[in-house]
């Protein structure tokens, strides 16, 4: 099983991403660089949280046109399973694999607090240790996670079931259209996300919420 | 020798550059001729009080800085110390204060960037960060957009660069309104046989700039940070640095991968008077002389001088001797991570600091005069007097108790700074065992099974600016206490001395005072002060902020499960107080915030009743039966239950009885905590603490959802989380 983690310059949470990975399956995700320009074959391609070029220009726009992003639509279209938490969702919209964009939060300030999040939808391969309708806890830390889509978009998204976490119970944290926290893309192999689940998956941590997704993604019996 | 002087020094350039008519002399006796422009920044720069720390140096060497664990004392970037296998911890406070009241945003930032580089410099990757705000109060003017701008800066630099932050204080008062304080504290962890520093070592050897480029950012801020603020203060702006946290970021790896590949000899980061202090350093501590081409030097801006050069304070540069044959290796490193580099100098055998401009030697200054000569003053100074005691017989009731609990809940010291820390990223790096919100932020050892670091931030300046001696020893006490309180064992401090301007015999008496009360304290409780920061001329219009000596303190827990928070007491845990009954209501938040009265001494720490009972808290925590613990310190006993009940979203019943209510449930008497017990081993604890000596009493129990105290407080944990939670957000929300 071969996980690789894709690191930018001002990516800052991929030490976390290796770290859960390797606690959850036993095996310590290899890196790429983000000059390089091959993927090497994977199981499980991540994209960790981060300030990939310190947010400038806009969250994710920089780091979209890195040499290694060529690769990365490219094994997309193969069918290997891609998450990209945080900044790693922020750069899949900005390149295009995912719809929609993230704008500033809603009240203009970043915000790092835990928020529930609705599994919508349990049949897709992150999500598929969770069950249907599901409340569980996971960590935000971000300044930019305002979903959002136009009506087109929004539509396909909610019709074929592409939300697959939406934040619950009035916790929504940046003011995202239908509370949207995660979705995928059509195929259903690309995944973008603003929480963090590799922050939740221990005791350490006071629970292991977020454990279960990358089970999924690994398929991994819990 | 003759260096061309184009520009003719003058009286007035001499005071502008913060130098006494003494101090002139001596600096022309030791250059040997009148100074060049040039040579007059290097001096001054040398000499302020910022980097000399003249006036405080005689009272700091008093201050206890050995212990057991210490590898490295005072004197280099950062403290280290032994945290056992191996691994060190490596820490430092420091504050940005005149930058973030000029410019709240990047003032902050650019502090947040200074002392992260101050711990990674050492070979340290940095793991936790904490902060010290001081505002003035909150109807002033100014003060919602210097809390709003220095939360963004911290949060916008601390955030990016990836570190977290898990703890600090936040006061308000009338004192700082023109002059806030921002202090931060960073602490990293590093193996012991790799740490670097600032001495260089080999003649003839490549000096090495890494990093952002060179602008006019920060010209001059070292000297504006030894000054007292006047009208002209928006005329200062340019002397406040812009930070850059992704740049950082870069040079954090890049400075790790460096280290790592054997190639670095010395390194110092270019902090207050940039180039001049971190070559002077490397140089002075190697006993080598340093020659710099100005040419070299990756430059933002056209036509800077090699004075500008030299006193720019632009953030994120490094400065490096590096093996040359390991030169390949680390331009890789600086390519990779897309740094700025360039060599820019070499050391030399003469002792003399030489820069080159334009094919000219601009300065040519014996090396360890700039800093070995650095003036040292015994400023006068006056003992400050006492209050009277203050008997609380002699202090009025109120009538309503549950009211005046509310009341201290939603006043803007004790109030949630909930609204602040959600503004920074408190779990990054997936090691943070304990949010701010409670005593000390704990973060886990990475590679080991239990191992974590506690870190608290502590000081109460009001009871500084009513007693400095007690109000010094105060805050380390109350650092060791909050230490204790999670269960770690407090193993050393850092300290961050902001004051008015010492050269006012009353301020200096505080400087002395606190400095006192903060060695004996320091021995007493075995807490050495690793390092350290003095920031000075904290005084606008001649007012002086309160005396602020903040003390950041570290601890060791051996297995991050066995501690606690302030919030985890299970539903009929026994509560007891650790400690006595209360009786002390001088400069109490009872006082200030019910009566409007800031007066009293403040309330005695005595260090060895201090260090048994903390020692005992610690160790029963450690044995497991203590759910929860929290430690009694502003507002005094019943805010920390309405703190704890908060925080756990559970009342308690507490039997309660007493002549003077308002001391026994707001008084602030020292060294005492509130732990939950668990019920089967509460006669197991209450004959522990017995046989330590340790007084306690059994006051109730958790459970249920109101916070009940004797017949006097009743009150529902919604309505208290409620005062508690609102004030800060409605505040900034301009309510």
């Amino acid at each position: 099983m071969k996980t690789t983690v894709i690191i930018f310059p001002g990516s800052n949470r991929d030490r976390d991403m290796i770290a859960a990975i390797t606690k959850i399956s036993g095996h310590t995700p290899q890196t790429v660089w983000h000059t390089e320009l091959e993927i090497p074959a994977s199981d499980l391609v991540i994209i960790p949280g981060g300030f990939s070029y310190g947010d400038y220009l806009r969250a994710g726009a920089i780091a979209a046109r890195s040499p290694i992003m060529d690769a990365l639509s490219k094994t997309a279209n193969r069918g290997v399973p891609i998450i990209g938490v945080c900044n790693g969702f922020q750069i899949l919209t900005e390149a295009g694999l995912l719809p929609g964009a993230l704008m500033r939060n809603a009240g203009l300030t970043f915000v790092c607090r835990e928020v529930k999040l609705e599994i919508t939808n349990a049949e897709t391969q992150f999500s598929s240790r969770y069950g249907q309708g599901e409340i569980i806890r996971c960590p935000v830390a971000h300044h930019d996670g305002n979903y959002y889509a136009d009506e087109a978009v929004l539509k396909k998204l909610e019709n074929n079931g592409r939300v697959v976490f939406r934040y619950a119970e009035g916790t929504n944290p940046n003011g995202s259209v239908n509370d949207i926290a995660g979705i995928i893309n059509e195929r259903g192999n690309v995944l973008g996300m603003m929480p963090h689940p590799e922050n939740l998956i221990e005791d350490a941590h006071t629970g292991d919420d977020g454990r279960r997704l990358f089970e999924s993604a690994l398929g991994l019996v819990a | 020798m003759s260096i061309p002087n184009e520009i003719q020094i003058t009286p007035e350039m001499i005071s502008d550059h913060g130098l006494s008519n003494d101090e002139w002399q001596r600096i022309l006796e030791l250059t040997g001729r009148e100074p060049s422009y040039t040579e007059l920044g290097i001096w001054s720069a040398m000499w302020n009080e910022h980097c000399s720390y003249k006036s405080s140096k005689k009272w700091l060497r008093t201050l206890p800085t050995e212990g057991p664990r210490v590898i490295l004392g005072p004197g280099e970037n950062a403290g280290v110390v032994d945290i056992g296998d191996g691994d060190v911890v490596v820490f430092k406070m420091e504050s940005h204060n005149h930058p973030s009241y000029i410019e709240p945003y990047q003032g902050a930032a650019t502090g947040m960037g200074g002392i992260l580089r101050d711990v990674f410099t050492m070979g340290a990757r940095p793991i936790a960060a904490m902060n010290a705000l001081r505002f003035g109060e909150p109807d002033h003017p100014k003060t919602r957009h210097l809390v709003s701008g220095v939360v963004a800066g911290i949060g916008g630099y601390g955030n990016s660069f990836g570190v977290p932050t898990v703890g600090g204080e936040v006061n308000f008062h009338a004192r700082y309104n023109d002059n806030i304080l921002v202090n931060a504290f960073a602490a990293g962890l590093a193996k012991a046989d790799q740490i670097f520093t600032s001495q260089a070592e080999g003649v003839g050897l490549p000096v090495v700039y890494l990093g952002a480029k060179t602008g006019r950012d920060g010209v001059g801020g070292a000297t504006m940070a030894s000054a007292e603020f006047d009208d002209d203060i928006d005329e200062k702006r340019p002397t406040v640095q812009v930070g850059d946290p992704f740049t950082e970021k870069c040079l954090l790896e890049a400075c790790l991968e460096l280290m790592a590949s054997g190639a670095v000899i010395a390194i110092q980061d270019m902090g207050a008077a940039g180039l001049t202090c971190s070559a002077v350093e490397m140089g002075a501590k190697g006993d080598l002389g340093i020659e710099l081409d100005l040419d070299k030097v990756p430059c933002r801006e056209e036509n800077m001088s090699a004075y500008e050069m030299m006193l720019s304070e632009s953030q994120e540069r490094m400065l490096m001797v590096l093996r040359p044959e390991l030169e390949e290796q680390a331009t890789a490193i600086f390519e990779k991570w897309g740094l700025d580099f360039a060599i820019v100098g070499i050391t030399t055998d003469d002792l003399r600091f030489r820069i080159l401009r334009h094919g000219e030697e601009v300065a040519n200054l014996p090396i360890k005069k700039l800093g070995d000569e650095a003036p040292e003053y015994d400023r006068p100074y006056i003992t400050p007097g006492k209050y009277n005691d203050l008997a609380a017989a002699d202090v009025p009731q109120v009538d309503d108790y549950s009211a005046a609990l509310i009341t201290i809940l939603q006043s803007p010291d004790i109030a949630s700074k909930r609204w602040i820390y959600e503004q920074y990223d408190t779990l990054i790096q997936a090691n943070t065992m304990q949010v701010p919100g409670g005593d000390a932020g704990i973060v886990r050892v990475e590679g080991h099974d239990g191992k974590a670091l506690a870190f608290s931030s502590d000081v109460t300046p009001r009871y500084c600016e009513a007693d400095p001696f007690e109000g010094g020893k105060q805050a380390v006490a109350e650092c060791y206490r909050n230490l204790c309180a999670v269960g770690a064992e407090p193993i050393a401090a850092t300290d961050n001395l902001n004051f008015g301007n010492p050269e006012k015999p009353e301020i200096m008496g505080q400087l002395v005072k606190a400095i006192e009360g903060i060695g004996e304290a320091c021995l007493a409780l075995s807490m050495p002060i690793v390092s350290g920061n003095v920031s000075l001329y904290n005084e606008t219009q001649g007012q002086a902020i309160l005396p602020t000596p903040t003390i950041g303190g570290v601890g060791l827990i051996a297995d991050y499960r066995t501690s606690v928070g302030i919030g985890s007491a299970g539903q009929g845990d026994i509560v007891f107080l650790i400690g006595t009954e209360a009786t002390h209501l001088g400069q109490s938040i009872y006082l200030r915030e019910l009566l409007d009265r800031e007066d009293g001494p403040p309330p005695p720490v005595d260090l060895q009743t201090e260090w048994a009972r903390g020692e005992f808290v610690r160790t029963s925590i450690n044995t497991e039966y203590i759910t929860a613990c929290h430690d009694i310190s502003d507002g005094g006993l019943a805010i920390c239950l309405a703190e704890m009940c908060i925080a756990g979203q559970m009342g308690a019943t507490i039997e309660h009885q007493s002549e003077q209510p308002h001391a026994s449930l707001f008084g602030e008497d020292q060294s005492r905590y509130i732990v939950s017990v668990r019920p089967d081993y509460a006669n197991m604890f209450a004959a522990n603490a017995e046989a330590a000596g340790v007084s306690f009493s059994r006051i109730g129990e958790f459970g249920g959802n109101a916070l009940t105290i004797g017949a006097l407080i009743s009150i529902s944990v919604d309505d208290m989380q409620h005062a508690h939670e609102n004030w800060l957000p409605d505040y900034m929300a301009g309510k």
